[in-house]
């Protein structure tokens, strides 16, 4: 059936209207003298960030790698005690964001070693390690149980032991999830801001919004944000290149499937239980118990429930809007994705997606100048703020929604029109009724992910307006751990929603 | 056309023509199905059956070519304003409405719920469901409930015409005969007019008035079931529509009193199984085609048309296959490369190497060799045979 020509209209004006702060960076880039740009990108100041950067990207991608696979191949294929509590404990760290993490860890220290301080770069490797690992492990569970027995199966009746069979069938087949999960991971650690700001570490992130707040060094958080961007497409063209072949390896659910094949770990048992729990249960227990401890101390302040009330009510208040906006602009786009794709839909959403991947920051620095620039009677006001939470968001929602419209073929409408209904009948009656669980799952998730988003916040909030994300920033510089920490609390309450989602999702699998 | 066959004729479909970019899916397609008849359009996967549903139903354009409803054209109508039902391939349930929302759904706005609720009643009765059912989800019906639900929901607006897209391929063999037999018995208490897509020939055989076979766009030859299956237009076709013996062979002598090179005109011809009598079927051959001892060719006959007896040509066999109703063999003919198919009924198997002698019941086709049906009129014309009787009748004027 082919797409009616108001959709495709609605869908691209949607759509590029959600990606304006992507092209207006690029139109900026291209203003700058090309001397100036690239006295300032190859300057020494860069190169430090540049390896600040790169190193932690990759020590965090090492140790995420190592934590990730290895708790993967634990919780799925052993008969390791427990392993089902594991499997779900593993995956919750997903609920806490970086940056109430650092404050966690912070605020312990504070307890603990009153006087000193907990910052630099180990400290942050170790955070963010602590909360970034399951973006390895959720995909490669998935990768390890969806591997067809069968095939295992048939490795061992030719011949091939349970351990050979496993390196030589098993492993290779998860080698793409393994390879996309790291690649998503450093995506993810190279954009990070809040973690890496208040554990005082010099990233790019961090340069970016310092040129920002300090006297707004334009050039300085254009250029840096170029490097950013390179590096971040770099990634996400090589993820994008392992998801193509890596979709060779997907395998047919059938009926009746066999279960995996278990290692038992023998006399290993406890020192591998060991193992495993303690990085998960430190990562777990470290902010959690500081945060509740700080909570405690927090909420006896006078006002401060008051604060919190508000901050609440404003968190709400904006991601409310992200939510309704991103959806809006998801459901044609979606359609059109579903129904005949063309070049140009296939575009629109891989350049979502781009977005989606770059660093707040960026994606704030670039709708700060095209508010002072273009729409100077927007800038400050929930409109810009609104804008650049669509462009990083958009591919939250487009993923449900996407797959709502899929799940109501177009055959349904043809059948609705063989039954008397006109095409418009046709699509209220059948398939937005079909489409409404996914739209309603998109919101939700646009929702509660932008609730936790910091340096676009930070960056293009009205004066005045404060969430539980810039109010656990603000007291978290002055060091008021006590102030601070019930909206870090509030934000892990938030987080816990969409993480539990995704775990509830990996049980059904596991189990 | 005279009048009273314009009367009768629901469906008229004229020179229509379908491309998807430079590839023509659909050539100057001709057809007309009369009311209260099942058509079945039968061809292998990828003919442009379902172009030509398409087309009926109103979801796709033709470039050239008109679709006519009672005589009225819909060529360009939307979809939704023909009376026109669709009945897909898996039924096309609506996922988020139970039975009897899915029944009700194409009822007009404004019906009652009490004339509703009967209508939806009576259609579950029709489609041997009962009121239980009404509230099931979709996705809580067996394959064949879920067909039958769909013809429920096509029936229910009481269309002129009804289109079943493959509606019994996603079931299994068993289910599959049970629901086709009910859903043509259905079709045929409400005096429903139908047109059944399938690549199943006997599916096509079993369930239509009328069968029209599609290849590569084109329609091949239209007729009556036992027509198409006994006289098929081509050899393709013949191969297409079941098991076919295609024997080397040449015309003898016709039999006095019978038409000559039109279709329908009987000759004896000599092949490696004797004397078999065969029928011209092509439309376009001509008298000076053929030659009395010259023409040579192909003769078709069907598996089941070669049986065993005491004398004849003899054979060997070479195999044998016992399907339980029927048993079949493959026969080595003295002087003839390819062996022979013969099919049995109620038969035990024969061991190889058992001579055999063969007869033939029955006439067979016959193909002149340089017949290129491919190369042909680009539309070969609806084979109508003349009745044996009718023909005799005409001969003296043609013959001698």
């Amino acid at each position: 059936m082919a797409v009616p020509l108001w959709l495709r209209a609605a869908a691209v004006i949607a759509t590029l209207v959600a990606m304006l702060p992507l092209f207006y960076l690029i139109i900026r880039l291209a203003q700058f003298p090309l001397p100036d740009f690239l006295d300032t990108v190859f300057s020494a100041r860069s190169a430090r960030l540049a390896l600040t950067s790169l190193t932690l990207t990759g020590t965090v991608t090492a140790l995420c790698l190592i934590l990730g696979v290895g708790l993967a191949f634990l919780v799925t294929r052993t008969q390791l005690p427990g392993r089902l509590i594991l499997g779900v404990a593993a995956a919750l760290p997903l609920a806490i964001p970086s940056y109430v993490a650092a404050f966690g860890w912070q605020s312990m220290n504070a307890l603990i070693n009153p006087g000193t301080s907990f910052e630099g770069f180990f400290a942050a490797a170790i955070v963010i390690t602590s909360v970034t690992y399951p973006y390895i492990y959720l995909p490669v569970v998935a990768a390890l149980v969806s591997v067809d027995p069968a095939q295992e199966e048939a490795a061992r009746a030719l011949g091939r032991g349970p351990v050979d069979t496993f390196f030589s069938v098993t492993v290779r087949q998860t080698a793409p999830a393994i390879t996309a999960g790291t690649l998503l991971c450093a995506i993810y650690v190279i954009a990070d801001f809040g973690a890496v700001s208040i554990l005082r570490v010099d990233t790019f992130t961090r340069a970016v919004f310092t040129s920002f707040s300090m006297g707004f060094d334009r050039l300085g958080g254009v250029a840096l944000s170029s490097v950013l961007l390179v590096f971040t497409l770099c990634l996400l063209i090589l993820e994008g290149r392992v998801r193509r072949t890596g979709t060779r390896y997907s395998t047919m659910s059938g009926e009746g499937r066999a279960r995996p094949a278990r290692f038992s770990m023998g006399r290993f048992t406890l020192p591998i239980l060991a193992l495993a729990w303690a990085p998960v249960l430190i990562a777990l227990a470290v902010p959690l118990s500081a945060l509740l401890v700080w909570s405690l101390r927090g909420v006896s302040r006078p006002g401060s429930l008051g604060e919190i009330g508000s901050a609440l009510l404003n968190s709400l208040w904006a991601a409310g809007l992200a939510a309704l906006a991103t959806t809006a602009i998801a459901i044609p786009l979606a359609l059109w994705l579903a129904r005949r794709p063309s070049r140009l839909a296939r575009l629109l959403e891989r350049t979502a997606y781009l977005a989606h991947s770059l660093p707040g920051v960026v994606i704030g620095l670039s709708v700060v100048m095209l508010g002072i620039a273009v729409l100077p009677a927007l800038y400050q006001t929930m409109w810009m703020l609104t804008l650049a939470y669509c462009a990083l968001m958009l591919p939250l929602a487009l993923g449900p929604v996407l797959a709502s419209a899929l799940s109501a073929p177009p055959e349904l409408e043809e059948a609705a029109q063989s039954l008397g209904s006109s095409p418009g009948a046709g699509y209220l009656r059948v398939t937005l009724p079909l489409m409404l669980p996914g739209i309603l799952s998109g919101a939700l998730l646009v929702l509660l992910t932008t609730i936790k988003e910091l340096p676009a916040t930070l960056m293009l909030r009205p004066t005045g307006f404060d969430t539980l994300a810039t109010r656990l920033w603000t007291y978290t510089g002055g060091e008021s751990y006590a102030a601070a920490a019930p909206f870090a609390a509030m934000l892990v309450l938030v987080a816990a929603v969409p993480a539990w989602m995704m775990i509830s999702r990996l049980l059904k699998e596991v189990r | 056309m005279n009048a009273t066959d314009h009367d009768t004729t629901m469906l008229q479909v004229s020179g229509v023509e379908v491309r998807f970019g430079d590839q023509r899916v659909l050539h100057d397609i001709d057809l007309s199905v009369q009311a209260g008849t099942t058509t079945a359009i039968v061809g292998p996967s990828g003919s442009g059956k379902t172009s030509l549903l398409r087309v009926i139903a109103g979801f796709l354009a033709p470039e050239r070519g008109a679709v006519r409803l009672h005589g009225a054209e819909v060529t360009s109508m939307a979809a939704h304003r023909r009376s026109i039902g669709l009945v897909a391939q898996d039924g096309a349930l609506f996922p988020h409405l139970d039975v009897a929302g899915n029944i009700a759904f194409g009822l007009p706005r404004g019906t009652p719920r009490r004339e509703r609720r009967r209508r939806v009643a009576e259609l579950l009765e029709l489609v041997s469901l009962t009121g239980e059912h009404a509230s099931r989800r979709p996705d809580q019906l067996s394959g064949g409930q879920r067909q039958r639900v769909a013809l429920a929901r096509a029936l229910a607006r009481a269309p002129e015409l009804i289109l079943l897209d493959e509606p019994f391929s996603a079931l299994d063999a068993g289910l599959r005969e049970n629901t086709r037999q009910a859903i043509r018995e259905i079709l045929r208490v409400t005096g429903t007019t139908a047109i059944l897509v399938t690549h199943d020939q006997d599916e096509a055989l079993s369930f239509a008035d009328q069968v029209a076979v599609l290849k590569d766009g084109r329609l091949r030859q239209i007729g009556a079931p036992e027509e198409v299956y006994r006289r098929p237009c081509d050899v393709e076709t013949a191969q297409f529509l079941g098991d076919a013996v295609l024997l080397p062979g040449a015309l003898t002598a016709e039999i006095p009193g019978r038409l000559s090179a039109k279709a329908g005109a009987v000759w004896d011809s000599a092949t490696p199984l004797g004397s078999v009598q065969v029928e011209l079927v092509c439309p376009n051959l001509a008298t000076a085609h053929l030659t009395v001892g010259g023409a040579a060719g192909q003769v078709m006959l069907r598996p089941e048309q070669i049986t065993l007896s005491d004398q004849g040509v003899a054979g060997t066999v070479l195999s044998s296959q016992y399907f339980g109703h029927d048993t079949t063999a493959l026969v080595q003919l003295e002087g003839v490369e390819a062996p022979l198919r013969l099919r049995q009924l109620n038969a035990v198997p024969l061991a190889a190497g058992t001579q055999v002698h063969l007869a033939v019941q029955g006439s067979g086709v016959f193909y002149p060799a340089f017949t290129d049906c491919s190369a042909c009129a680009a539309r070969p014309a609806p084979v109508s045979i003349i009745p044996r009787s009718a023909a005799a009748a005409l001969v003296p004027a043609t013959m001698d």
